[in-house]
């Protein structure tokens, strides 16, 4: 891309200069797993004067995930995203409300029928009719339907779109249900996470507006780039588990040097994230859960964020070698005191083999005076 | 028992005279190396102990986890069992301090099956279900023929083949030099994702080749070593270490065809010292020895019958 069509759009982003713009394409690919001449891909798609519209619908949200993605800074949400993408429709985000913001979303829908991208956060509460969670007067189950019938890709962003989160917890009085099951005929792809990493999200749009395809998908519609590995394997303590050095309650002398947190009931062996690699807020090392000290909880994985208790031990997924080996000869069992019994026994067979041999023919012998 | 002088002497001279002539002509011939076989050449001095082929075993054969701690945190068995075909077992001396030396050092070995020349298992196995395959020379198991007798476990110098005690429908358990992955073009999984060279797949004139070379290297120099397979062409460029002057398995037991190089004496690696004369070349000589033509058992059985009948004739 030259400069001379470069400064067409340098007001748009916000006075950002090419070789800026240039960097964080390239540090996006870079995050994806992408080759680094897929940046200039990422910078074309990027200054397109079609910007796709984004309907963003909210269900049984807490509002985390968009408070994660305002916390993202490769690229910052108001001077890149904003001007990436055409965000139509937002709760939190929006200029308006109320009817003014219906309208504009409704009006956003017509004219890009088929084209816009539907993201959902907040789990969809089907019991009753849905009845738990309103907007505008309509159950959000009903206006989900609508719009993602309409709708070229759908992303379901944070664990309660994902697979249910924390309003599917038992008991689930409201049915919290997540987006798979409310849009059926389209894949949903799933960004888990409770908030998820914001560039989880990022990386996935961008990936799309870039390749006008879908990275790949594991078997729950996560990104592999991210979702495609264990938190256990790429923890950083990871070696004092391998070694069975493991703190065994809070504040005590291991939890302090920092070991490992399996025995406090870290869900890291069961949980699928990119945690460990990317960490949280761009602030440095350890700025993550265990990072801190704290077990991960599985906030990512269904069946194990706010389903297993917190501090009970999670289950291996991936069961691997320690660091310590077994010796060439393990000192178990007898084996001097084996040979000689060994010995001592054929001896002792033979001996009576040959005496009741001997006896046998003794009482024949006995028999045959006996009779005469 | 009364036998005098005359009936005994008749008895025991026809016996011997018996015996030596069916005795002379059985012993067995050691059997030679099949020509294309395909083998391995580990070299503890190369590896790290770092696992990767144990693994990479599991993986590919789909097995699961071994555990030998309470807490059931890692695959950890002690030896090689049902489960783990491939272990690396570490030997360790004093302070362990310098790698690859026996007083106070450390070294690693890997225990597998030894897909031997003139394999104890195949001639142990009553029904033919351990075979040498005709082309790769790898003792291939075959379930449907196995009986469960565990013969082939008590006859294996080298102790591998386990049976599956835990199992309502056991087998035998061994390494079968990823024979499934070698039909489909590829190698042992051991050697193809060791990353430092320590274990290389290849045909066994080109690794006793390897093996040979090696022991010419002098400890000091820098030496390339071939990486996954011994005609590839990944090579790793390292510092050779001392040697101990043999190659394991060049001879040992009627020759293996998983060849070993160590800088550590290989008793102290748990291989046995076995001459060369395979178990059961040794095993077999007996046994023709005794039953060729089934002439020596009629002949104790004659002299039973004939003691017995001496002892029971009426006076």
């Amino acid at each position: 891309m030259k400069n001379k069509e470069f400064k067409t759009f340098s007001t748009q982003l916000g006075g950002v200069s090419r070789r800026d713009f240039m960097k964080y394409c390239t540090i996006m690919a870079a995050s994806m797993g992408l080759p680094l001449s897929a940046g200039a891909k990422i910078a074309e798609a990027v200054v397109s004067p079609k910007r796709p519209p984004v309907i963003w619908l909210s269900a049984q949200d807490c509002t985390g995930c968009t408070e994660a993605l305002l916390r993202s800074t490769h690229p910052t949400l108001e001077h890149l995203i904003l001007d990436l993408i055409s965000l139509d429709y937002h709760e939190t985000l929006s200029t308006p409300s109320g009817h003014l913001a219906e309208e504009a979303k409704a009006e956003s829908i017509k004219a890009n029928k088929g084209k816009f991208i539907l993201v959902v956060d907040g789990s969809v509460p089907l019991k009753d009719g849905g009845i738990y969670c309103m907007v505008a007067g309509r159950p959000i189950v009903d206006i989900i339907k609508e719009t993602a019938a309409q709708a070229a890709a759908v992303v379901a962003i944070g664990s309660c779109s994902s697979w249910g989160g924390i309003p599917s917890a038992d008991p689930n009085p409201t049915g919290a249900s997540p987006l798979s099951k409310v849009v059926t005929d389209k894949p949903v792809v799933c960004i888990p996470g409770c908030p998820p990493n914001p560039y989880n999200f990022l990386s996935t749009v961008l990936y799309f507006l870039t390749f006008k395809k879908l990275p790949d998908l594991d078997d729950k519609f996560r990104p592999k780039f991210a979702y495609g590995r264990l938190i256990h394997e790429n923890c950083e303590r990871r070696p004092h588990f391998d070694a069975g050095r493991f703190a065994t309650e809070f504040g005590d002398e291991n939890h302090r040097k920092g070991y490992c947190l399996y025995k406090l009931g870290c869900k890291g062996p069961e949980t699928y994230n990119n945690c460990p690699t990317i960490l949280f807020g761009d602030v440095g090392s350890g700025s993550w859960p265990v990072g801190t000290g704290h077990p991960c909880f599985g906030c990512s994985e269904g069946g194990v964020g706010f389903h297993k208790p917190l501090f009970s031990k999670a289950s291996l997924h991936l069961v691997t070698t320690p660091d310590f080996y077994p010796h060439v000869v393990e000192t178990q069992g007898p084996s001097v005191m084996g040979t000689l019994g060994g010995v001592a026994v054929a001896a002792a067979a033979a001996g009576a083999a040959y005496a009741a041999v001997n006896s046998a023919a003794k009482t024949l012998e006995e028999k045959e005076e006996g009779k005469k | 028992m009364d036998i005098n002088r005359r009936d005994f002497l008749k008895v025991a001279s026809a016996g011997g005279v018996l015996l030596s002539g069916v005795g002379s002509a059985q012993a067995r011939e050691a059997k030679p190396r099949i020509k294309d076989a395909v083998g391995m050449l580990y070299d503890s001095t190369v590896c790290t102990g770092c696992k990767a082929c144990v693994s990479a075993c599991k993986q590919y054969n789909e097995m699961p986890p071994s555990f030998s701690s309470n807490d059931k945190l890692w695959d950890d068995p002690l030896d090689n069992d049902s489960k783990t075909l491939n272990l690396i077992k570490l030997y360790k001396n004093g302070t362990a301090a310098v790698k690859d030396r026996e007083k106070d050092g450390h070294a690693y070995i890997k225990r597998q099956c030894m897909h031997c020349v003139d394999a104890a298992c195949t001639s142990a196995c009553p029904v033919s279900a351990l075979k040498k395959n005709e082309k790769t020379g790898i003792v291939m198991y075959n379930v449907d023929a196995c009986i469960g007798c565990r013969y082939c476990q008590i006859a294996c110098p080298f102790n591998i083949p386990k049976f599956e005690w835990e199992k309502t429908f056991p087998q035998i358990r061994k390494c079968q030099l990823c024979s499934h992955r070698i039909e489909k073009g590829g190698y042992s999984a051991c050697a193809e994702f060791c990353p430092t060279g320590a274990t290389i797949f290849g045909k066994m004139d080109d690794l006793l080749e390897e093996a040979k070379k090696r022991l010419t290297y002098k400890p000091g120099e820098y030496r390339k070593y071939p990486v996954a397979r011994v005609d590839g062409k990944e090579k790793t460029e390292r510092l050779v270490t001392p040697y101990v002057p043999k190659v394991y398995g060049e001879l040992d037991g009627g020759g293996t065809q998983v060849l070993y190089l160590s800088g550590v004496p290989f008793e102290k690696l748990g291989l046995p010292d076995l001459g060369p004369k395979s178990v059961a070349q040794q095993s077999e000589t007996i046994q023709h020895t005794i039953y060729k033509g089934m002439i020596a058992p009629i002949v104790v059985l004659g002299g039973l019958v004939y003691l017995v009948h001496k002892n029971t004739k009426d006076k």
